[in-house]
Protein backbone atom coordinates (compact mmCIF):
# COMPACT_ATOMS: atom_id res chain seq x y z
CA UNK A 1 0.00 0.00 0.00
CA UNK A 2 2.99 2.73 0.59
CA UNK A 3 3.69 2.20 -3.27
CA UNK A 4 0.19 3.36 -3.91
CA UNK A 5 0.84 6.07 -1.58
CA UNK A 6 3.62 6.92 -3.26
CA UNK A 7 2.22 6.92 -6.65
CA UNK A 8 -0.54 8.91 -5.25
CA UNK A 9 1.42 11.75 -3.97
CA UNK A 10 3.60 11.94 -7.09
CA UNK A 11 1.07 12.11 -9.29
CA UNK A 12 -1.00 14.87 -7.09
CA UNK A 13 -2.86 16.81 -8.35
CA UNK A 14 -3.85 14.38 -11.15
CA UNK A 15 -5.11 11.11 -10.40
CA UNK A 16 -2.69 8.39 -10.72
CA UNK A 17 -3.92 4.62 -11.86
CA UNK A 18 -2.52 1.54 -11.81
CA UNK A 19 -3.47 -2.12 -11.59
CA UNK A 20 -3.34 -4.63 -9.23
CA UNK A 21 -1.71 -8.50 -9.96
CA UNK A 22 -2.00 -11.55 -8.04
CA UNK A 23 -4.15 -14.93 -7.27
CA UNK A 24 -8.17 -15.33 -6.14
CA UNK A 25 -9.26 -18.40 -4.17
CA UNK A 26 -11.87 -18.79 -2.10
CA UNK A 27 -13.20 -15.00 -3.07
CA UNK A 28 -9.86 -14.00 -1.55
CA UNK A 29 -7.70 -11.37 -3.70
CA UNK A 30 -4.03 -11.29 -2.23
CA UNK A 31 -2.05 -9.14 -4.26
CA UNK A 32 1.21 -9.26 -4.79
CA UNK A 33 2.36 -6.46 -7.32
CA UNK A 34 1.23 -3.68 -8.80
CA UNK A 35 1.73 -2.54 -12.06
CA UNK A 36 2.00 1.57 -12.40
CA UNK A 37 0.21 2.95 -15.35
CA UNK A 38 -0.04 5.66 -17.10
CA UNK A 39 -2.87 8.02 -16.96
CA UNK A 40 -3.60 8.41 -20.58
CA UNK A 41 -6.04 11.39 -19.64
CA UNK A 42 -3.32 13.21 -19.77
CA UNK A 43 -2.89 12.64 -24.05
CA UNK A 44 -5.85 14.48 -24.75
CA UNK A 45 -6.23 13.40 -28.01
CA UNK A 46 -5.34 9.50 -27.46
CA UNK A 47 -7.60 9.30 -24.44
CA UNK A 48 -10.27 10.93 -26.45
CA UNK A 49 -10.48 7.96 -29.41
CA UNK A 50 -10.85 5.24 -26.70
CA UNK A 51 -13.08 7.32 -24.23
CA UNK A 52 -14.16 10.56 -24.92
CA UNK A 53 -15.40 13.08 -21.72
CA UNK A 54 -18.66 13.85 -21.65
CA UNK A 55 -17.66 17.52 -20.38
CA UNK A 56 -14.37 18.26 -21.52
CA UNK A 57 -14.87 21.49 -20.40
CA UNK A 58 -14.74 20.02 -16.47
CA UNK A 59 -12.86 17.00 -17.14
CA UNK A 60 -9.26 16.26 -16.95
CA UNK A 61 -6.60 13.98 -15.31
CA UNK A 62 -7.07 16.21 -12.06
CA UNK A 63 -10.48 14.17 -12.03
CA UNK A 64 -10.58 11.57 -14.77
CA UNK A 65 -8.27 8.42 -14.87
CA UNK A 66 -8.20 6.02 -17.84
CA UNK A 67 -5.99 3.38 -18.50
CA UNK A 68 -4.64 2.48 -22.22
CA UNK A 69 -6.55 -1.08 -23.37
CA UNK A 70 -3.75 -1.83 -25.34
CA UNK A 71 -1.87 -1.33 -21.59
CA UNK A 72 -4.26 -3.66 -20.44
CA UNK A 73 -3.75 -6.20 -22.43
CA UNK A 74 -0.05 -5.94 -22.17
CA UNK A 75 0.07 -6.12 -18.74
CA UNK A 76 -2.36 -8.98 -18.87
CA UNK A 77 -0.03 -11.02 -20.73
CA UNK A 78 2.75 -10.21 -18.28
CA UNK A 79 1.39 -11.01 -15.71
CA UNK A 80 -0.15 -14.79 -17.04
CA UNK A 81 3.02 -15.00 -17.86
CA UNK A 82 4.22 -15.17 -13.91
CA UNK A 83 1.14 -16.73 -13.01
CA UNK A 84 -0.96 -14.03 -11.52
CA UNK A 85 -3.74 -12.61 -12.77
CA UNK A 86 -4.90 -8.52 -12.99
CA UNK A 87 -7.20 -9.15 -9.22
CA UNK A 88 -8.23 -5.36 -9.77
CA UNK A 89 -6.97 -1.29 -10.28
CA UNK A 90 -5.89 1.14 -8.18
CA UNK A 91 -6.33 5.56 -8.32
CA UNK A 92 -6.30 8.02 -6.53
CA UNK A 93 -8.74 10.86 -5.80
CA UNK A 94 -7.90 14.49 -5.13
CA UNK A 95 -8.88 15.98 -2.64
CA UNK A 96 -11.41 13.62 -2.34
CA UNK A 97 -12.89 11.37 -0.44
CA UNK A 98 -11.74 7.70 -1.22
CA UNK A 99 -15.08 6.72 -2.10
CA UNK A 100 -16.71 5.78 -5.53
CA UNK A 101 -18.29 8.17 -7.50
CA UNK A 102 -21.01 7.64 -10.17
CA UNK A 103 -18.27 8.10 -12.67
CA UNK A 104 -16.53 5.30 -11.10
CA UNK A 105 -19.52 2.67 -10.89
CA UNK A 106 -20.27 3.48 -14.89
CA UNK A 107 -16.84 2.51 -16.10
CA UNK A 108 -16.55 -0.53 -13.62
CA UNK A 109 -16.53 -4.30 -14.10
CA UNK A 110 -17.77 -6.64 -11.48
CA UNK A 111 -15.51 -8.78 -9.59
CA UNK A 112 -11.92 -6.82 -10.23
CA UNK A 113 -11.43 -5.10 -6.97
CA UNK A 114 -11.01 -1.14 -7.15
CA UNK A 115 -8.80 0.50 -4.37
CA UNK A 116 -9.19 4.29 -4.16
CA UNK A 117 -6.63 6.94 -2.04
CA UNK A 118 -7.68 9.40 -1.06
CA UNK A 119 -5.04 12.33 -1.53
CA UNK A 120 -5.87 15.63 0.13
CA UNK A 121 -3.53 18.50 -0.52
CA UNK A 122 -0.64 16.27 -1.42
CA UNK A 123 -0.93 13.94 1.16
CA UNK A 124 -1.77 10.37 1.19
CA UNK A 125 -4.52 9.66 3.05
CA UNK A 126 -7.31 7.13 3.56
CA UNK A 127 -7.34 3.84 1.35
CA UNK A 128 -10.28 1.95 0.47
CA UNK A 129 -11.12 -1.34 -1.79
CA UNK A 130 -14.82 -1.79 -3.52
CA UNK A 131 -16.42 -4.31 -5.54
CA UNK A 132 -18.95 -3.02 -8.11
CA UNK A 133 -22.29 -5.22 -7.09
CA UNK A 134 -23.78 -7.33 -9.90
CA UNK A 135 -26.92 -5.58 -10.65
CA UNK A 136 -24.17 -2.71 -11.46
CA UNK A 137 -26.76 -0.56 -8.58
CA UNK A 138 -23.59 0.48 -6.45
CA UNK A 139 -20.63 -0.68 -4.95
CA UNK A 140 -19.54 -3.09 -1.76
CA UNK A 141 -16.73 -2.54 0.18
CA UNK A 142 -14.40 -4.68 1.01
CA UNK A 143 -11.85 -5.30 3.47
CA UNK A 144 -8.21 -5.01 3.10
CA UNK A 145 -5.19 -6.40 5.13
CA UNK A 146 -1.62 -5.94 4.90
CA UNK A 147 0.19 -9.06 5.30
CA UNK A 148 3.89 -7.77 4.51
CA UNK A 149 4.39 -7.39 1.01
CA UNK A 150 6.08 -4.07 -0.37
CA UNK A 151 3.15 -3.34 -2.43
CA UNK B 1 -17.74 -18.36 -39.73
CA UNK B 2 -16.68 -19.81 -36.80
CA UNK B 3 -14.45 -17.66 -34.45
CA UNK B 4 -13.37 -17.19 -30.86
CA UNK B 5 -13.99 -14.33 -28.57
CA UNK B 6 -11.91 -13.77 -25.62
CA UNK B 7 -13.43 -13.20 -22.10
CA UNK B 8 -11.76 -10.47 -19.92
CA UNK B 9 -11.03 -12.47 -16.47
CA UNK B 10 -14.10 -10.28 -14.53
CA UNK B 11 -16.60 -11.65 -17.25
CA UNK B 12 -15.57 -15.29 -16.97
CA UNK B 13 -18.25 -15.93 -13.77
CA UNK B 14 -21.20 -15.49 -16.26
CA UNK B 15 -19.38 -18.15 -19.18
CA UNK B 16 -18.99 -21.32 -16.99
CA UNK B 17 -15.76 -19.91 -16.07
CA UNK B 18 -14.25 -19.94 -19.71
CA UNK B 19 -12.08 -17.52 -20.85
CA UNK B 20 -13.16 -17.93 -24.60
CA UNK B 21 -16.41 -19.42 -26.28
CA UNK B 22 -16.78 -20.54 -29.94
CA UNK B 23 -19.73 -18.93 -32.04
CA UNK B 24 -20.74 -18.76 -35.33
CA UNK B 25 -20.86 -15.54 -36.94
CA UNK B 26 -20.53 -13.24 -39.83
CA UNK B 27 -19.91 -9.59 -38.71
CA UNK B 28 -18.51 -8.35 -34.69
CA UNK B 29 -21.67 -7.12 -34.10
CA UNK B 30 -23.63 -10.68 -34.70
CA UNK B 31 -20.83 -12.11 -32.81
CA UNK B 32 -21.19 -10.15 -30.23
CA UNK B 33 -25.24 -10.78 -29.64
CA UNK B 34 -24.48 -14.27 -29.87
CA UNK B 35 -22.49 -14.59 -26.62
CA UNK B 36 -24.60 -12.05 -24.67
CA UNK B 37 -27.76 -14.29 -26.06
CA UNK B 38 -25.59 -17.46 -25.30
CA UNK B 39 -24.63 -16.47 -21.88
CA UNK B 40 -27.54 -13.38 -20.28
CA UNK B 41 -25.93 -11.99 -17.04
CA UNK B 42 -22.94 -10.50 -19.90
CA UNK B 43 -25.40 -8.43 -21.40
CA UNK B 44 -26.21 -5.71 -18.35
CA UNK B 45 -22.20 -5.65 -18.56
CA UNK B 46 -21.87 -5.12 -22.03
CA UNK B 47 -24.65 -2.70 -23.32
CA UNK B 48 -26.29 0.26 -21.93
CA UNK B 49 -29.93 0.54 -21.29
CA UNK B 50 -30.16 1.63 -24.95
CA UNK B 51 -29.19 -1.94 -26.05
CA UNK B 52 -25.72 -0.04 -26.82
CA UNK B 53 -22.00 -1.65 -26.30
CA UNK B 54 -21.05 0.19 -22.97
CA UNK B 55 -18.48 3.09 -23.85
CA UNK B 56 -15.79 1.38 -22.21
CA UNK B 57 -15.84 -1.87 -24.14
CA UNK B 58 -13.09 -2.02 -26.33
CA UNK B 59 -13.20 -4.94 -28.96
CA UNK B 60 -10.47 -5.77 -30.80
CA UNK B 61 -10.03 -8.01 -33.75
CA UNK B 62 -7.26 -9.93 -33.96
CA UNK B 63 -5.49 -7.73 -32.54
CA UNK B 64 -6.97 -4.24 -34.14
CA UNK B 65 -9.11 -2.12 -33.08
CA UNK B 66 -12.23 -2.20 -34.28
CA UNK B 67 -12.99 1.66 -34.40
CA UNK B 68 -10.13 1.47 -36.96
CA UNK B 69 -11.92 -1.12 -38.89
CA UNK B 70 -15.45 -1.41 -39.79
CA UNK B 71 -16.41 -1.24 -36.01
CA UNK B 72 -18.77 -3.82 -35.41
CA UNK B 73 -20.09 -4.13 -39.08
CA UNK B 74 -16.66 -5.90 -39.00
CA UNK B 75 -16.56 -8.97 -41.43
CA UNK B 76 -15.15 -12.28 -39.67
CA UNK B 77 -13.25 -14.98 -41.74
CA UNK B 78 -13.02 -18.29 -40.14
CA UNK B 79 -10.50 -18.31 -36.82
CA UNK B 80 -10.77 -14.59 -36.43
CA UNK B 81 -10.59 -14.04 -32.56
CA UNK B 82 -12.53 -11.10 -31.00
CA UNK B 83 -10.96 -9.69 -27.61
CA UNK B 84 -13.48 -7.94 -25.26
CA UNK B 85 -11.08 -5.11 -23.71
CA UNK B 86 -12.27 -2.86 -21.04
CA UNK B 87 -11.30 0.75 -20.88
CA UNK B 88 -10.26 0.68 -17.16
CA UNK B 89 -11.54 4.23 -16.50
CA UNK B 90 -13.31 6.51 -13.15
CA UNK B 91 -12.69 9.38 -11.36
CA UNK B 92 -14.01 11.85 -8.51
CA UNK B 93 -16.97 13.28 -7.88
CA UNK B 94 -16.85 16.43 -10.13
CA UNK B 95 -18.38 18.52 -7.39
CA UNK B 96 -18.29 16.83 -4.04
CA UNK B 97 -20.61 17.66 -1.51
CA UNK B 98 -19.25 14.19 0.58
CA UNK B 99 -18.76 14.59 4.19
Amino acid sequence: MDSIRRHGTRDYPNECCGALLGVEEGGIKEVVDLAPLLNLRADRARAGEVLPLTAPERESERNRFLIDPAELLRVERESRARGLDIVGFYHSHPDHPARPSVYDREHALPWYSYVIIAVEAGRAGPIASWRLREDRSSFEEEAVEAVGAKT
Amino acid sequence: MSVKVMIPTPLRQYTEKRDAVELEATTVAEALRGLAEKYEGLRKHLYNEEGRLRSFVNIYLNDEDIRYLEKDKTPLNDNDVISIVPSIAGGRTLRCTCS
